[in-house]
């Protein structure tokens, strides 16, 4: 899309800025990455007043420009890297009115970069009813750029900065706020000269970040590094007298702009729910309600549209057998292209119903309490109570997971919880688990409420919990660091959900889901269709001759014989061949080479057995008769013994093996990605399939 | 006093820091020297806690606290 201008969206975390930068785009949004770096970059466009098009970014919320965590780094590149195509023509700095001095913190710092700037001043009604005033045009002044009152949940405002936007100005015209120069005099004047920057606070900012910063080049930062030395430039130090004279100036600002009633402070409603939710003895106990709600919830709401989406595919299927004439083309399509998306569908409603809740935990608040009930436990087992939420998140996909352990500042308890995330039952095997235990475990309720297949899918989420636990207490003891870490954050007030915001996180994950998932399940579909149809050298002739001998025609009926002619061609087959290859191995866990073969092609993402089992059956299934690929499995008997395949040994042999193995080739990717080593990913990779071999091996023979 | 000797409920005002690197962060979160502060609950398993400072509630482990000079 064409645009005019671009603005970039920052403020500190809380104070409204998606809420914002959602109601200035509507829909019109994407999410991608910042080129280079995996922080979720969010876009969109919004038309302005007079007519033009503005495109709008979203930067990761934080407190100054001197990043604490990997996401808040992107602000600063973003804003003072001159040849990023991504550099804003405008800073939108949000801010909280209800709580403006240290909001003005980050504005001060953005506004000396000399980037043009106008204040979005938000939470407007909150203030007014807690009778903060503010002197808007007083404030605007002393500032020096434009300042719009808004309230972005109740849209109010949004048309006054649309139109500030409009007529901002190209050159930035704030006022100075403290004086950059003093801090380190003579370090500033000799980078500015020798890299020929006009703006000292871009020069101070350089002194601070030049190691991490990928725009000035190595030469360049080590001459910084040298000049640090030389006027003994100390970052910490200088990075507090900065804070410190901010906070004056910003005190200096304030003073005769911004009254707060100086009433007796009542105990916020916030307060008064924290003091259930976190307390000493019913926090933990409603957080482990709260888990076991979402996952009955799951399996419970989830039941009907499933249904519904199985039966349209087999319908679908059904018709197209009809009109389409047979042949291995209708095979192809039918049975191996649209057997293996409906393997797929059928998940839809999981995953938005999962994503929904997540979306609402965060939204509320609720996720940060419950990293503060956590920190004390997850320190003692090697993680750090933010790993909570990657580790919660991993229900959802570790993938996103992964990513948002920037946030966890020590290294060691990062990497921890990198490693163990794969281990927490992501969205992909709840199709998994859901078709072995409605296999295995019967569908009734127990004591009262619990319904066992339900309780059975609960079973195997706590003991995912479980194993990253374990698997992080020996890793805290394996992997070597430091162990210091801070832990301070925000507690934000509690708040309702925004509910088009829980839709559109739904849509936009169910979304992702479908069309990453699809393409991979359409590949694997087309080659396993092919590899189960086609056999090596003259096999499938042979088999073919061999039926054709009257012995087989007298004792057999006609579609008895049909179907043995296809077992036999399957199972010699490429894909019978690859399967009966690694039979052995796979043996002592209880499986068969028809499972072996999915357990290969689920190497590459878990939600593809689903799609693997209904074409291996359909190849052998019977065309006329569609079945959903639960009922063949249901019916598919050993023919050696004659007994079922899917015993519930079997099955849980099976779930254990999927809860342990790496069997996710975009988590790899992104471990690689985020810790930049291939050391990493493989050592994951390797003690993830020891570990589900050992456990499934265990497993089957407890039950057998 | 530092503040992780502070009871709960009591205010206090916050002096000064004696971790450069953690006071950098906190006072970018708004806990400045001259703020009053207030411990407002502490997690179930005793570690960390919430303090209430200059209009916002922060979480911060018992340590980090203990880096807290109060007047």
């Amino acid at each position: 899309m064409k645009t005019d201008l671009r603005v970039a969206l920052v403020g500190n975390p809380n104070t409204g800025k998606s809420t914002l930068f959602n109601t200035l785009t509507g829909l019109n949004q994407k999410i991608g990455n910042f080129p280079g770096v995996t922080v979720d970059k969010k876009t969109g466009y919004c038309t302005l007043t007079d007519g033009r098009t503005a495109e709008i970014v979203d930067l990761p919320g934080t407190y100054s420009l001197y990043p604490k965590s990997k996401d808040e780094s992107i602000v600063f590149s973003i804003l003072a890297d001159k040849a990023n195509p991504l550099k804003p023509d405008l800073v939108v700095v949000i801010l909280d009115a209800t709580n403006l001095k240290r909001n003005l913190l980050l504005y001060t710092q953005v506004a000396d970069l000399k980037i043009p700037v106008i204040v979005a001043l938000n939470m407007m009604d909150l203030a007014k009813k807690s009778g903060i005033t503010i002197d808007i045009d007083l404030f605007s002044k002393k500032l020096g750029v434009p300042v719009i009152p808004v309230a972005a949940r109740k849209g109010e405002g949004i048309d006054k900065l649309k139109e500030a936007i409009s007529f901002s100005n190209k050159i930035a015209l704030q006022e100075e706020s403290i004086d950059v120069e003093a801090i380190a005099p003579q370090l500033i004047a000799q980078i500015s000269s020798e890299l020929q920057l006009d703006n000292p606070y871009y020069a101070l900012q350089l002194a601070h970040q030049h190691e991490d910063i990928k725009f000035i080049s190595p030469e360049q930062s080590d001459r910084i590094e040298a000049l640090e030395k030389e006027f003994s430039f100390h970052s910490q130090k200088a990075q507090a007298t900065e804070t410190i004279a901010r906070y004056n100036f910003i005190n200096e600002v304030l003073y005769d702009t911004v009254k707060v009633p100086e009433t007796a402070k009542e105990e916020s409603i916030s307060n008064k729910i924290d003091k259930v939710l976190t307390h000493r003895f019913f926090g933990l106990i409603i957080f482990v309600g709260v888990l076991l709600f979402m996952f009955q919830s799951i399996f419970a709401w989830s039941a009907y549209p499933m249904e519904l989406i199985a039966d349209g595919f087999v319908w679908v299927q059904n018709s197209l057998h009809h009109i389409l004439p047979a042949g291995p083309l209708t095979g192809l399509v039918v049975d191996g292209v649209i057997g293996g998306l409906s393997g797929v569908m059928v998940f839809i409603p999981q995953i938005a119903i999962l994503f929904a809740f997540i979306s609402i935990l965060e939204d509320t608040g609720y996720m940060a309490r419950v990293t503060f009930m956590m920190d004390k436990l997850m320190r003692k087992v090697g993680l750090n109570g933010k790993s909570v939420v990657p580790l919660i998140g991993g229900f959802a996909c570790a993938v996103p997971s992964i990513m948002s352990t920037r946030t966890i500042e020590n290294w060691k308890d990062r990497m921890i919880t990198i490693m163990v995330t794969p281990l927490v039952t992501c969205s992909a095997r709840l199709p998994i688990y859901i078709l072995l235990i409605s296999l295995v475990v019967p569908n009734r309720n127990v004591w009262w409420i619990f319904n066992l297949q339900g309780l059975a899918l609960t079973g195997m989420y706590v003991f995912s919990l479980i194993s990253a636990v374990v698997v992080a207490f020996v890793l805290k003891h394996v992997i070597k660091g430091s162990e210091r870490g801070y832990f301070i954050m925000e507690l934000p007030v509690y708040r309702m959900p925004r509910w088009n915001n829980v839709a559109f996180s739904m849509y936009e994950r169910a979304k992702t889901f479908v069309v990453q998932a699809g393409k991979v399940i359409i590949a694997i579909s087309v080659i396993l269709w092919v590899l189960a149809s086609y056999g090596p050298g003259d096999r499938f002739e042979k088999i073919d001759q061999k039926y054709k001998q009257p012995q087989y025609a007298r004792s057999l009926k006609p579609d008895e014989l049909e179907r043995a002619i296809k077992s036999e061609k399957l199972e010699n087959s490429y894909a019978g061949v690859l399967g009966h290859t690694i039979e052995p191995v796979i043996r002592p866990l209880g499986f068969d080479w028809k499972i072996g073969i999915a357990l290969i092609t689920s190497f590459a993402a878990r939600e593809v057995f689903v799609g693997t089992m209904a074409a291996i059956y359909s190849v052998e299934g019977n065309a006329e008769k569609m079945e959903s690929v639960q009922q063949k499995m249901k019916t598919a008997k050993n023919p050696e013994t004659g007994q079922p395949v899917f015993t519930l040994a079997v099955a849980f042999s099976l779930m254990m093996f999927y809860a342990f193995a790496m069997q996710c080739a975009s988590t790899v990717a992104v471990v690689y990605r985020e810790t930049k080593n291939w050391k990493w990913p493989a050592f994951q990779f390797a003690y993830m399939t020891v570990l589900a071999y050992a456990a499934s091996f265990v497993m089957y023979n407890l039950l057998k | 006093m530092t503040l992780s000797e502070l009871k709960k409920g009591v205010v206090g005002i916050v002096k000064e820091f004696t971790d450069l690197e953690m006071s950098v962060k906190l006072m970018e979160m708004g806990c400045l020297p001259g703020e009053e502060i207030t411990i407002a609950r502490i997690a179930p398993l005793g570690d960390p806690i919430a303090v209430n400072v200059s209009g916002y509630q922060l979480s911060l482990r018992k340590f980090e606290a203990s880096t807290i000079i109060l007047q």
